[in-house]
């Protein structure tokens, strides 16, 4: 895991141009169509002919389907066709997992709709294609289905027991995988268990990361348009160039007859890095009735049906020394895949395994997950993937053995963090950070937020009791970003690299179109990019454009999620043009009568060093290259470029979290006061869009502590089915977030970003939490289970417990058995 | 079917709808009108948002039939005309203060907060906080949409009758007779 070096690597180092444009607040390009109504969204698209499908989805969570008749339902106005599983047995394969994480891994097999038996309430059974989206629609409600019941699996802790239930029948347990990273094993750490029973304090606990679910407000959408044995796919996705490889295997239509278009996407976060069933059957069918097919979900099915998020049972014990030095870290994690393997499922949990140190130099670790199958909808990607867990274990676990010791949480984290003089720093998971200062960093967010003002008050409503506490929570975080060095993910065994691709047009106009395979949906990758092109070919701003997400025009690219856009992506468009200024320089020089040697490029323009004001500029060179009627011999009259990067490391954003937070102890209502973070995601290209990606992160991460989750009733039935349940917070639910940076550029890559789209979800959970414990610890509670609801928060302050389900409570005492060097304090959380 | 005459964005449309038939989906499927969105079945998320006779609705809540002799007004309805047409106010802001990042709540969110600032000129940062919160994005964490509401409100309240810079759509009830006007 540590930075891949490969001397032999023939690519020359690039360098930036001085930054103009960089660094600039500019307003998006973006935005143009998308506050005037003019955005192109998959469900916007109408074409001749085209159908309407509708899936009828189980209600029931694991069930034999005994009978299965759709014959009324073909027989509804408009009604063209009605396929169930049978119909496709034959032809739709397994829906990929690309990442078997472990050689055993079991993997059952994900059919895209059900054939004879249902893992999970929302899957399809049977689809109507119909001339209309309510003809679809209705005549659903015609299709015959019994289901024999089978028993259902839902609890994780019990799922992994022997004479569990099976969700799958075709395998002998429910683990899909059991995956360790041990450091003593791995060569970059000591011995753990002999660290713990070294050690003179342990601290154990167990967490429970609740299940979540992405909610990008655009729900999925999808179209298919075949012509003859040629495919066109619109698709509200991520991922088109993954998806084009594999829904070409998937299908078996070749890939060089597929094409795949992401139109304007509305929003993803991990959500919509998937090849859905329903993309699937749209192809199927379409090839089946040679007719273009449309498939919109409504928000209900998106819940019940689109991938899930988190959802792990996390086990941490923490050994230290009396005076606070941290000795061992382990960690034992039960992560719920729901029903089936999807794309990256079982790799979520992996991405965060090496994430679990965090900032802090432990000299022993070790990782450990199981990956348990439930009768639940899968889990897979959803902002963070993996390193918000982790980030969460490890940063309330700090504040435990803060108070298992009597230390400030702060000062303990001062006395184990990496210093900024360490850098780059390998750590006990093998990772090579590469950049930071995590006091600077903290320094600022105390000043930010106004620390010992808070703290005086806190001290003042604890002395008069007040009824409404104050705490004060700290997340001092970091995350791997950048995804990913293709070797790495080789030594992972990910099933794809972790590169990125870019070209540059040269119109003859002078404009530039600039192609990425880096796929926004909201980043602003149009105006970021522009940013970049403008000072690398000293170009205007308004002079280029760019263009992805459509596989036919960018034939490359790994498209966007694990804040790789900018860090991977981002270089990649810097080595294009920079190839295009060394094919331009060789057309300038023979314009100019001049040696290259001879030339310099400085604001867009060749010229002869030493007489600025006279030479070429690289438009006109453009225009010189298209006519084409002087330039020198033995090269291609073009000055186009393309590129792919691959990174040699990650990159490491960090950054300091501090959340102000008032409890009602009568009421168990907690209330943001004040929340302040200081990031350091390297070079920043356009502030307003990183500010703008800390606040979304901020807003999702609050969430996940204060308002979300996907619950389950004992049946199976999903009850948080809509956004009537499922309680995205709005407007009035969310602070003011005061924000601010600190910068050390990533010395990975030439344009020193470190990626941030994930930051503010991963750092602020674990900081809220802390806030509300720091609020209520002298009340004797040392845990409150995720979302703080009024009443978990209350039954946590009157009934002891993390104020969560009984059953979990009673596992609870009897789940830690990795902790059995551990202190009483395992038990705590439990006491009644 | 059923008969409705109705005004969206200035144009006159008769059309016949299933009596079912929601408002959103007469605008996007009738009218072509697809810079209104559906995000929601349940009026949770106000991507919908249009306005009815100068009253934010959110249009999965309210049948088609029920526009029947009314004036609607969409995102598509409040700049001037053609390409440069003039933004609104709260699009220029909502550019401006980079209050949007998929784009998808966008349209709801200006519509709902046009119909704010009508009926609150000068709203605090509680007050527009409150005032949207029928209306959900998952992508700005909403500090930035509560920046640009409250940048428009200060010029909408500033802007002098003909300022070019100002467009004549300063609220709402302004917005349709603009549309109205050009028709």
């Amino acid at each position: 895991m540590t930075a891949v070096e490969d001397p032999a690597a023939p690519d020359t180092p690039v360098q930036m141009a001085p930054a103009k444009e960089v660094g600039q607040a500019r307003r998006r390009k973006e935005d143009a169509r998308l506050i005037t109504g003019e955005t192109q969204w998959t469900d916007n698209i109408v074409l001749p002919g085209m159908l309407h499908m509708a899936m009828l989805r189980s209600p029931v969570a694991h069930a034999r389907i005994t009978h299965l008749d759709v014959s009324a339902a073909k027989d509804r106005p408009n009604v063209v066709a009605v396929y169930t599983g049978a119909d496709f047995a034959e032809e739709q394969g397994s829906l990929p997992c690309a990442w078997p994480v472990t050689p055993d891994m079991v993997n059952p097999g994900h059919p895209s709709i059900a054939v004879d038996q249902v893992n999970h309430v929302g899957e399809a059974v049977a689809v109507v294609v119909a001339r209309t989206r309510t003809a679809a629609a209705d005549a659903l409600e015609a299709i015959d289905v019994d289901y024999e019941p089978l028993p259902v699996v839902l609890d994780m802790e019990q799922a992994v027991q022997a004479g569990s239930p099976l969700v799958h029948d075709s395998i002998s347990s429910n683990t899909s995988y059991h995956f360790v990273f041990d450091a003593g094993e791995a060569g970059t750490g000591a011995d753990t268990d002999q660290a713990f029973a070294d050690a003179e304090v342990t601290v154990s606990r167990r967490f429970v990361q609740q299940r979540l679910i992405p909610a990008f407000m655009e729900p999925r959408s999808v179209v298919v348009q075949p012509t003859r044995d040629n495919y066109t796919m619109w698709s509200a996705t991520q991922i088109p160039h993954v998806l084009r490889v594999m829904a070409a295997m998937v299908t078996g239509i070749p890939e060089h007859k597929l094409r795949v278009i992401a139109p304007d996407v509305g929003g993803g976060f991990g959500g919509k890095l998937q090849v859905n069933p329903e993309e699937i059957l749209a192809l199927l069918v379409a090839r089946r009735l040679g007719r273009p097919v449309k498939w919109t979900e409504t928000r209900g099915e998106s819940l019940m049906a689109a991938h899930h998020g988190r959802d792990q049972v996390q086990f941490i014990d923490v050994a230290a020394d009396r005076e606070g030095n941290v000795k061992g870290l382990r960690c034992r994690i039960l992560a719920d895949m729901g029903a089936y393997l999807r794309l990256i499922t079982p790799g979520v949990p992996v991405l965060g395994a090496f994430m679990f140190p965090g900032i802090y130099k432990f000299p022993a670790y070790r990782f450990e997950c199981d990956g348990v199958f439930t009768n639940k909808v899968p889990t897979d990607a959803y902002r963070g993937a993996g390193r918000p867990e982790a980030t969460f274990a490890i940063e309330r676990i700090m504040d435990e053995l803060a108070a298992e010791l009597g230390m400030d949480p702060l000062e303990l984290r001062r006395k184990n963090w990496i210093g900024a003089e360490e850098f780059p720093f390998t750590t006990v998971a093998g990772l090579e950070y590469d950049s930071g200062d995590y006091a600077q960093a903290t320094e600022q967010a105390l000043e930010l937020i106004g620390y010992d003002e808070l703290r005086a008050e806190q001290q003042r409503r604890r002395e008069s009791n007040d009824p409404v506490q104050l705490g004060i929570g700290f997340s001092t975080f970091t995350e791997m970003c950048g995804l990913a060095p293709s070797r790495v993910l080789g030594s992972l065994a990910y099933g794809a690299g972790g590169w990125e691709s870019a070209s540059i047009r040269m119109l003859p106009t002078g404009k530039v179109e600039v192609v990425t395979g880096s796929t926004p949906h909201g980043q602003g990758h149009e105006t970021a990019w522009s940013q970049l092109v403008a000072d690398q070919l000293g170009v205007p701003f308004e002079d280029v454009e760019v263009l992805h997400g459509d596989t036919a025009i960018s034939s490359r690219g790994m498209d966007t999620y694990g804040s790789r856009s900018l860090v991977v992506g981002g270089t990649a468009v810097v080595k294009a043009a920079e190839k295009v200024v060394q094919k331009a320089r060789a057309i300038a020089a023979h314009l100019l009568e001049a040696s290259e040697d001879d030339l310099e490029f400085t604001g867009g323009k060749f010229s002869v060093k030493g007489t600025p004001g006279t030479g070429i500029g690289i438009q006109e060179v453009a225009l010189a290259v298209f006519a084409a009627h002087d330039y020198p011999e033995g090269i291609e009259p073009t000055i186009d470029a393309e590129a792919t990067y691959d990174p040699v490391n990650f990159s490491f954003p960090h950054g300091t979290h501090i959340c102000a937070m008032e409890v009602d102890t009568e009421t168990g209502f907690v209330k943001i006061r004040k929340y302040a973070s200081v990031d350091d995601v390297g070079t920043i290209v356009n502030p307003l869009i990183v500010e703008g990606q800390m606040h979304g992160g901020l807003a999702q991460g609050i969430a996940q502590a204060l308002y979300e989750e996907a619950i389950y009733d004992a049946d199976g039935n999903l009850t948080t089915g809509s956004f009537v349940d499922y309680l995205l917070p709005s407007a009035a639910d969310l602070p003011h977030f005061d924000t601010g940076n600190t910068v050390h550029p990533a010395p990975g890559n030439p344009i020193g970003a470190k990626g941030v789209g994930e930051a503010g979800c991963i750092a602020s959970t674990p900081a809220v939490v802390n806030a509300a414990l720091d609020a209520v610890r002298h009340l004797g509670v040392t845990d409150i289970r995720m979302p703080l609801t009024p009443e978990r928060v209350w039954r946590a302050m009157h009934q002891g417990g993390d104020g969560g389900d009984r059953a979990a409570a009673t596992s609870n005492a009897q789940g830690v058995t990795s902790s059995e060097a551990a202190t009483a304090s395992v038990t705590e959380g439990d006491q009644q | 079917m059923t008969q409705i005459n109705v005004r969206v964005d200035g144009e006159s449309y008769t059309d016949d709808v299933e009596p079912r038939t929601l408002l959103v989906h007469y605008l996007r499927e009738q009218l072509g009108k697809v810079g209104t969105v559906v995000g929601c079945d349940t009026s949770n998320c106000g991507a919908c948002t249009v306005h009815l006779d100068g009253q934010a609705v959110k249009s999965c809540t309210v049948l088609a039939v029920q526009a029947d002799g009314s004036q609607v007004t969409t995102i598509e309805g409040i700049a001037g005309e053609g390409i440069g047409g003039t933004l609104h106010p709260v699009q220029r802001a909502f550019h401006e203060m980079h209050g949007l990042q998929c784009g998808f709540c966008t349209p709801g969110m200006i519509m709902a907060s046009i119909d704010l600032l009508k009926e609150n000129p000068d709203p605090s940062e509680t007050e527009v906080r409150e005032g949207i919160e029928g209306n959900l994005c998952r992508c700005t964490g909403y500090q930035n949409i509560v920046r640009a509401v409250q940048q428009a409100a200060a010029e909408m309240r500033g802007a002098a009758p003909g300022d070019p810079d100002t467009s004549p759509a300063a609220v709402d009830t302004a917005a349709a007779e603009h549309v109205v006007a050009q028709s």
